[in-house]
């Protein structure tokens, strides 16, 4: 277990739960160990506002994964819709105060549905992407590649140049709504992962490309980079024993250098801290225009 | 008022769906369809004209965000833009849960910002627009493919015709008349009456079990503490099924607690009193005893009496581990029967001590060849949708309820085509105290309130225990299928984890089989007595008869225990997690289980009568050994065998299917159920954290080997106790804290007109449990739950289709430290190959000799054996293979191992190719030490089933100190692994094998990859 953990004791990351979410046990985890401390509520509590603390009392939000509602009617669309209709003014609040967000699959899916991604131009309200069923219809658990893009904004993928981890969904496939916005994406390199072949290059090619993503889109952010959704599970590998090959590794010799999905949230969590332990106070959003 | 509303893919979107149907109708049917797309149809139906009207504009917005902007296009009744020749619609029956409609509610109400309550009810429906074939040709899609008519309805009409009418608005409401509170059932007629009402009202009872409830109330009826009831000395109808349910096979276990009088091979008849207390209870007290007389002392925490069995793990949880069947529900809608399965058995471990946290979950089915071609039992499904059905049931209903799966298996042989055998199970931690209590103890008291909490009661699911217990045929009850729902079981069990840990509840028991009748019934004997009002129990829909409530086994419900000073505070924490909770009266001790409906009194069972007064079963049974003839002659080439062997269903990976099944959420999984370079091999066994922080993990594995059974049903127990055993070693578990859970699945075993070798069938069953007992208590592996099930056969052409006696051993194991964890992949070119064990001619029942059988064309005809089963079944000398373990356990410990395998179906020639596969990695292998030793032929060496057995590699330097830690176990170094990609084996300088892995693995990926 990696040892290496840097104290962020005023870095809060609020994890809602319940709903048929169900991965927040190691995302939770995940912060924790890169020093952050998590609190895990219930979404209801959240929307209720039967919480003690307030949304802006975090610094993180993070959207986990699981089934919120089954799916039901597409994956992310009933839990977007009680956002939308219960809370989402005060997330908006919190992206605009410099908060960070992180959607993994589920969250990225109900994130999606939202508008909250990909947030050009400080609109967080319109849909304009969207994840589909996979080309090959089912859910799917298999580890994937993924490569970064040196130059993106996303904070929560700073330093990184490849990364392995699982996919496990059915509905990832990344649409773009017009091939502008996925030029727009791609120019403001607002395309942080990618799935790659086994050379590190994106790919279409299944299984490397689990979902059919068009240009192997594997998560993107928002042109801040701190608004930040993707498919793969960087909750899923926490230890060095969760990577497939583990047991082999022992005895060839090439080790787990990388620490795998907890530099994503060291990232997310160093981007807050560096700001807390700066005197400057937080970079304002670049534009909050679009937001009503 | 009913609103239609229709979602479709935007055109120019690639619709997966459509094609993924396409790509079947084409493959399963043969049909030349073109395209297919799908249509989602809601149907809003305003069922109270008092209640605010959902507005044009309302809906217009509800169309607007029903549609996503990139993916879909929606329009209120109907979507006019696309052609084409075929409409198939399929809807739900009434009463068939209808989820995604459940979910369209909670949209509609956030979006509209009101309640909608019950005066909007929602249905939901899907169209499949089809080219390329004639109506005739979509009808049998439609039946085939696409609808299920035990739960669905079907609508097939040309496009025209179908644009022509109306957009369709029948909703499948349930439409129940008002029905009689108390109807008191006159048991004074003749025998066939009594049969005949045991018949009409689906009891499964026997003539002497009927006998008996008509004695005890023509006696008790006349107590004043009946009588001032206003009951008689009639039961009611409430009463009866309460107690059909209560005595039913599924729930008392008559045949595994029946006085057994067993013969075998001639002998002089033995009394056998109980095989349950005998076999099973015995064996684990046993251990018990021993392991509380050792050092260390007992780790067995709460066997038998509780809902899943409970063993220590470390000083904060307990391991709490069940598996259920769900067999007869999975062959009349596999989809939802298996998806019950797995969110059934989920209750059990939350059923468990005062609740655990659900972990794992591990499946198994076995099931006739997808590829089937012949004649079906009437009413039951093929083989391949059953598969797909289950497995889809099982994906959906475990990824829901975000519990990944540490084991799954298939085994196939047609006989299962009589019923398919479905079997969930599921891993929970029981924290070892909650509140100053510990965690396995559950105490209800007097006057605690009985509270039922989850979903609602309908009349789905009505005597699935009194369904279970009889044989499938043509008229089997349709409502006895349920499908469950996992998002509102999660939302449950999200809420009674935070009720749990503030101490709400003294008391908790699942609602299954039996559903309240059972739940309330069970836990009212710890206080002697509950009362209850079955008028304050939330209904989906009005209509049910107060019996029809009381045994409906409506799914995510359980029952709980509740201090009258907690409920206020339990009610309000179920509000705020939005899950029902509902007071529906309190435990007694007063010896009677007292129904109400309001005030008017519906039964009143005398506590001991309806747990104890049940006849004891008195059967026979004989057993003697049959052989079966050998294959006339077997093949020279070794290789052509193996490589046919891999590609057999029973062998070959069955990875396409497992992966669509989550095996990582949580965090927690150190070993994956498929493992390897590629990922693709099935790993012996798998390894899990218990929770994050700690590095103490749990091992699981199973034994199962049906093919056995009809040899010596003593062998297959013996050999699945050993096969799980060896799996736990491989992956690193310490012998000492390995528990094990039986499940038998039998042809009914009950001597009748109808079977007429029940005797037989019983008496395979006592020898299963014979030598389930043997190995188990040699290996101190403790049997800790369990479950039979016991009628699994149909009726084909007057014919039965018994499925094979099948027991399967699942075994949980422990290891200090998951990074010592161990897989079977060959880990470095040079390392040495040894076979640990000796090898034995064992082709009886093997998978060779099954082969052989069906590639000479002797196929068995259906129901019956195949014809080269032969003599020789694998045995277990434990005087033999104990040491071995031990040995080998220590070596692993000591860290010499680097990779271990366990030959079992195809012997030692697949365990080779598995780990070579693992490794990617090629192999030089030399078997002359082995078939010298045993003098065996090649074929026979290479394939024979014996039990006992490794395939260890080792590295070069720790060779020696490998060797010396084993003695005088046998050993035989018998190769190296090598830094190409050929496999090969030699006998003597003959070489018998020399593959290249790539070949090796088309072959294994290929038997199932078109399935």
């Amino acid at each position: 277990m990696p040892e290496r953990t840097v104290r962020h004791p005023k870095v809060r990351v609020l994890i809602p739960t319940g709903l048929g979410l169900n991965c927040e046990i190691e995302t939770a985890e995940g912060f924790r160990l890169v020093g952050a401390k998590p609190d895990c509520v219930p979404l209801l509590d959240i929307l209720n506002r039967r919480i003690e603390r307030r949304l802006l009392d975090y610094h993180i939000l993070a959207f986990v994964g699981g089934f919120a509602f089954g799916d039901h009617l597409g994956a992310g669309f009933v839990y977007a819709n009680k956002i939308r209709w219960k809370i989402y003014d005060r997330i908006l609040e919190f992206i605009e105060a410099g908060g960070l967000i992180i959607g993994i699959c589920n969250g990225f899916q109900m994130m999606v549905r939202l508008g909250m991604l990909p947030g050009f131009d400080g609109d967080y309200r319109t849909p304009s992407v969207a994840l589909a069923p996979n080309d090959r219809l089912g859910y799917r658990d298999a580890w994937i590649q993924l490569v970064a893009d040196d130059k993106s904004p996303c904070l929560w993928t700073r330093g990184l140049h490849k990364i392995e981890l699982p996919a496990r969904h059915g509905e990832g496939k990344f649409v773009a709504g017009s091939q502008d916005i996925l030029q727009k994406l791609e120019e403001n390199h607002q395309i942080p992962l990618r799935y790659a072949d086994d050379l590190g290059q994106p790919t279409q090619v299944w299984p490397n490309n689990p979902n059919g993503s068009a240009a192997a889109v594997a998560g993107i952010c928002d042109p801040t980079g701190r608004v930040f959704g993707l498919m793969p599970h960087p909750d899923a590998y926490l230890y060095p024993f969760q990577h497939p090959q583990w047991s082999r590794r022992r005895y060839s010799g090439e080790s787990a250098v990388e620490e795998g999905g907890l530099s994503i949230f060291r990232n997310g969590v160093a981007a807050v801290s560096d700001r807390l332990t700066s005197a400057t106070p937080a970079t304002p959003v670049s534009s909050s225009h679009g937001v009503d | 008022m009913i609103h239609r509303i229709e979602i479709a893919t935007k055109p120019g979107i690639r619709e997966a769906r459509g094609e993924h149907v396409a790509a079947q109708i084409r493959r399963y049917l043969e049909l030349p369809v073109k395209r297919v797309r799908t249509r989602d149809v809601y149907l809003i139906e305003e069922v109270d004209p008092l209640a605010q009207a959902i507005s044009s504009s309302e809906l217009q917005r509800i169309v607007q965000h029903f549609s996503d902007p990139v993916l879909q296009i929606g329009a209120i009744d109907r979507i006019v833009d696309a052609v084409s020749e075929v409409v198939v619609a399929v809807g739900y029956r009434p009463g068939v849960a209808d989820t995604v409609g459940k979910s369209a509610k909670v949209a509609i109400e956030d979006l509209l910002d009101r309640p909608l309550t019950n005066a909007v009810q929602i249905y939901t429906s899907r169209l499949y627009l089809i080219d390329g074939l004639s109506t005739e040709q979509a009808q049998r899609a439609a039946r085939d493919l696409l609808a299920n008519p035990v739960i669905q309805t079907i609508q097939v009409s040309s496009y025209p015709d179908w644009l022509e009418r109306e957009p369709e608005r029948a909703v499948p409401r349930v439409l129940l008349g008002d029905t009689p509170l108390t109807v008191q059932i006159d048991l004074s007629g003749s025998t066939e009456d009594l049969l005949e009402i045991s018949r009409q009202s689906l009891l499964a009872l026997s003539l002497v079990e009927m006998e008996t409830i008509r004695d005890h109330f023509s006696g008790s009826g006349r107590d004043p503490r009946r009588t001032a009831l206003g009951l008689s000395t009639l039961p009611t109808e409430v009463e009866l099924q309460c107690l059909a349910q209560t005595w039913s096979e599924h729930c008392k276990h008559k045949i595994f607690n029946a006085e057994i009088t067993y013969r075998e091979e001639g002998g002089a008849p033995e009394v056998i009193d109980s095989l349950f207390d005998t076999y099973i209870r015995g064996t684990t007290e046993d251990i018990d005893r021993n392991l509380a007389a050792n050092e260390g002392g007992s780790w067995l925490v709460s066997v038998f009496h509780d809902n899943a069995g409970v063993v220590e793990f470390d000083d904060q949880v307990h391991l709490v581990y069940k598996v259920e069947t769900h067999n007869s529900p999975s062959a009349l809608d596999p989809y939802g029967g298996a998806m019950t399965g797995i969110v059934g058995v989920n209750r059990d471990p939350f059923g468990t001590g005062r609740g655990a946290d659900l972990l794992i979950n591990v499946w198994g089915y076995c099931l006739a060849s997808p590829f089937y071609k012949g004649i079906l039992p009437r009413g039951l499904l093929h083989p391949r949708r059953i598969r797909d059905g289950v497995h889809q049931g099982v994906i959906d209903g475990g990824n829901q309820s975000g519990i990944p799966y540490g084991r799954g298996w298939e085994i196939f042989d047609d006989r299962y085509l009589g019923k398919p055998l479905v079997f969930c199970g599921t891993v929970g931690v029981l924290p070892t105290m909650i509140g100053d209590s510990p965690g396995e103890v559950k105490q209800s008291n007097p006057g605690d309130l009985v509270v039922m909490v989850g979903g609602r009661i309908g009349a789905d699911g009505i005597h699935g225990a009194t369904f279970s217990s009889a044989a499938l045929d043509e008229s089997s009850p349709t409502q006895a299928v349920q499908i469950g729902d996992p998002i509102t079981q999660k939302m449950m069990f999200d809420f009674l984890i935070a009720a749990r840990d503030r101490n709400l509840y003294s008391s908790i028991t699942d609602n299954g089989a039996g559903g309240l009748s059972s739940s309330v019934g069970e836990m009212a004997t710890q206080t002697g007595g509950a009362r209850i009002d079955l008028s304050k129990a939330p209904l989906k829909y009005s209509g049910l008869a107060p019996w029809e409530i009381f045994l409906s086994e409506a799914q995510e419900r359980m029952t709980l225990a509740v201090p009258p000073d907690q409920a206020d505070e339990l009610l309000a924490l179920a509000a705020r997690y939005d899950v029902e909770a509902t007071v529906l009266g309190r435990f007694t001790d007063d010896g009677f289980l007292h129904v109400t409906w309001a005030d008017e009194n519906i039964a009143h069972l005398d506590m001991e009568f309806l747990h104890s007064g049940n006849p004891k079963l008195c059967l026979e049974a004989r057993w003697r050994r049959q052989c079966f003839s050998e294959p006339a002659a077997r093949p020279e080439d070794c290789q052509e065998t193996l490589l046919a062997l891999l590609s057999r269903p029973n062998i070959s990976s069955g990875e396409a299917k497992a992966r669509h099944y989550d095996h990582e959420v949580k965090g927690l999984t150190v070993i994956k159920p498929y493992s390897g370079v590629h990922n693709d091999v099935p790993a012996e066994a798998t390894v899990f954290l218990a929770r994050h922080g700690s590095k103490r993990g749990i091992v699981l594995s199973e034994g199962v080997n049906p093919f056995l059974s009809e040899l010596d049903p003593f062998a297959m127990a013996a050999t699945a106790v050993d096969e799980a055993v060896r799996r736990q070693l491989c992956a690193g578990a310490g012998l000492d804290r390995i528990a094990a859970l039986d499940n038998f699945c039998w042809p009914d075993p009950v001597l009748s007109h109808d079977t007429p070798d029940g005797d037989f069938k019983l008496g395979q069953l006592v020898r299963a449990c014979r030598g389930l007992q043997e190995v188990c208590r040699s290996y101190s592996v403790p049997l800790i739950s369990g479950k039979d099930s016991m009628k699994n056969e149909s009726i084909l052409e007057g014919r039965k289709i018994a499925v094979l006696p099948t027991l399967l051993v699942s075994a949980i194991g422990q290891i200090d430290d998951v990074r010592t964890a161990l897989t079977l992949d060959f880990k470095m070119p040079g390392d040495m190959i040894y076979i640990l064990g000796e090898t034995g001619d064992h082709t009886g029942g093997s998978e060779f000799f099954r082969y052989l059988g069906e590639r000479d064309g002797r196929h068995g005809e259906l129901g019956k054996s195949s014809p080269y089963l032969g003599s020789k079944p694998p045995t277990v000398d434990c005087d033999r293979t104990l040491p071995l373990y031990r040995a080998l356990r220590g070596a692993i410990r000591a860290g010499y191992v680097r990779s271990a395998s366990t030959p079992t179906k195809g012997g030692l020639a697949l365990a080779l190719v598995r780990s070579a596969l693992a490794g990617g990695l090629g192999a030089s292998v030399d078997l002359a030490a082995i078939a010298a030793a045993n003098d065996l032929d090649s074929d026979v060496t290479l394939f024979s089933e014996s039990n006992g057995r490794f395939v260890v590699s080792v590295s070069a330097q720790e060779s020696r100190l490998f060797e010396d830690c084993m003695q005088p176990a046998p050993m035989y170094p018998v190769g190296q692994v090598d830094p190409g990609t050929k496999l090969t084996i030699h006998r003597d300088g003959r070489q018998l094998v020399s593959l290249e892995l790539e070949l090796l693995r088309t072959q294994f990926k290929r038997g199932l990859a078109d399935a």
